[in-house]
């Protein structure tokens, strides 16, 4: 895994991530009537910080350690919490990404953040510790999946003698079936799965045949194949049909340009972003056509994260 | 957030996939273009659509999505129905517009 693949991952996962997931759940509180002295025991006792007060099962404000300092100047450790407490709170949802939790520390640099649900009950708390653990185990766990991936998927041709081994999956398109449409290529996404190619690979690879075979269904005149090769190295694919063949391949590839009919289009396809999604996701991607013999479209996906795109 | 508790939540007509509702949700997509779909909604999404037939479930099962949502009442075919059952795809339906739905979900905490 190179670096910038590593700080890709960390970022998605921080978008991936839920507060529920690394919040803690099992939360010490105070009641608005417990006296500072006692809270100070409690802090002592469980070595914490900080904890929200609650006043019947809502959140009613949060007490922390410089709240005591406040009242051990003033000599009032007998006074009740809620009259040291923070009573202006910022929450977050336990739904939300632990991103936002990062922003909200960020902006309002409090240490540690009530999570509550819809009608304002407490459901956790979250400090910027349980972020970075939370991210640093998840990430560990992306790491080890990546390297049994990695492991299967490089050694399906292991015992195989040859010059160059390829593994070839043909799938007949037929023309406008659109009941049939898209089993080519739920078929190949299955067969990549079964080899243990990386999630984000299998999908890269079937947004290029799903379009590809659309087209097929769409724009043929006689159907056409689709062919999947897998190698240690990359995944290619090839769409092949007889006809009628694209006039101005450069025109196609615009997004948004389409020769779909309307009934077509009715249906959601059409929308002129065929080639362009499959250039977006593929390393590398080639249309030759002649108008009355037909069209073949080949697309490369690399298996090597650093040599192909990142998603 | 489960997709049996945003059932429960929007109201939404179960008409397919009633036993793969245990499922957690990941975040919302919403578009009618079938290629944006494919290109755009991730695994464990809800997509929230005007289309109501087979080619939907295609790209649902592709995507690895929680569900579909098809808006405004719109008829889901028989046999787009019967492919969802086979391949256990919740499919719900709803009288709510798209736009109205998104913001729904978003309302509960579905993010994209």
């Amino acid at each position: 895994m190179t670096s910038t693949t590593e700080v890709y991952k960390a970022q998605e996962l921080l978008y991936e991530l839920k507060i529920g997931d690394v919040m803690i759940r099992r939360v010490i509180t105070v009641e608005p009537g417990t006296r500072m002295r006692d809270f100070k025991n409690l802090m002592r006792d469980n070595r914490i910080s900080g904890t929200p007060v609650v006043e019947d099962g809502k959140l009613a404000g949060i007490v922390s350690i410089e709240d005591l300092i406040r009242a051990l100047e003033q000599r009032d450790m007998d006074a009740p919490v809620s009259q040291f407490m923070t009573t202006q709170l910022h929450t977050v949802d336990e739904h939300d990404s632990v991103g936002r939790a990062l922003k909200k520390f960020a902006q309002t640099r409090v240490g540690r953040l009530p999570v509550v649900d819809e009608q304002g009950g407490l459901v956790g708390i979250i400090t910027p510790d349980d972020v970075t653990r939370g991210v640093l185990k998840a990430l560990q766990n992306a790491y080890h999946e990546e390297e049994v991936r990695r492991y299967r998927a490089s050694h399906i041709f292991e015992d195989i003698a040859s010059d160059k081994t390829s593994l070839v999956l043909r799938y007949n398109v037929p023309l406008r079936d659109f009941d049939q449409a898209g089993r080519a290529s739920s078929q190949l996404k299955q067969t990549l799965n079964r080899l243990g190619i990386h999630p984000r690979i299998v999908r890269r690879v079937a947004i290029v045949s799903y379009e590809a075979e659309m087209n097929i269904v769409i724009h043929s005149t006689t159907g056409g194949t689709l062919v999947g090769e897998v190698t240690p190295t990359a995944i290619s694919l090839l769409a092949v049909d007889q006809g009628p063949g694209i006039p101005d391949i450069k025109l196609a590839q615009q997004p948004g340009f389409s020769t779909a009919p309307d009934w077509i289009r009715e249906m959601g396809f059409g929308a002129g972003m065929g080639l362009a999604n499959i250039k977006s996701v593929a390393d590398d991607m080639h249309v030759t056509s002649l108008v009355g013999e037909g069209t073949k479209l080949t697309a490369v996906i690399y298996l090597n994260p650093s040599e192909g795109k990142a998603e | 957030m489960k997709l049996s508790e945003i059932v429960r939540k929007l109201d939404l007509n179960v008409q397919a996939g009633e036993d793969a509702l245990d499922i957690e949700v990941t975040g919302g997509y919403a578009a009618d273009l079938l290629s944006c779909a494919m290109a755009g909604a991730r695994r464990g999404n809800l997509w929230v659509t005007l289309q109501g037939h087979l080619n939907v479930i295609a790209i649902a099962t592709l995507d690895e999505l929680a569900g579909v949502i098809v808006s405004e009442s719109k008829p889901v075919a028989h046999d787009a129905l019967a492919k969802a059952q086979e391949e256990h795809l919740p499919i719900l339906t709803t009288s709510m517009t798209t736009f109205e739905v998104a913001g729904r979900l978003w309302e509960i905490g579905i993010r994209v």
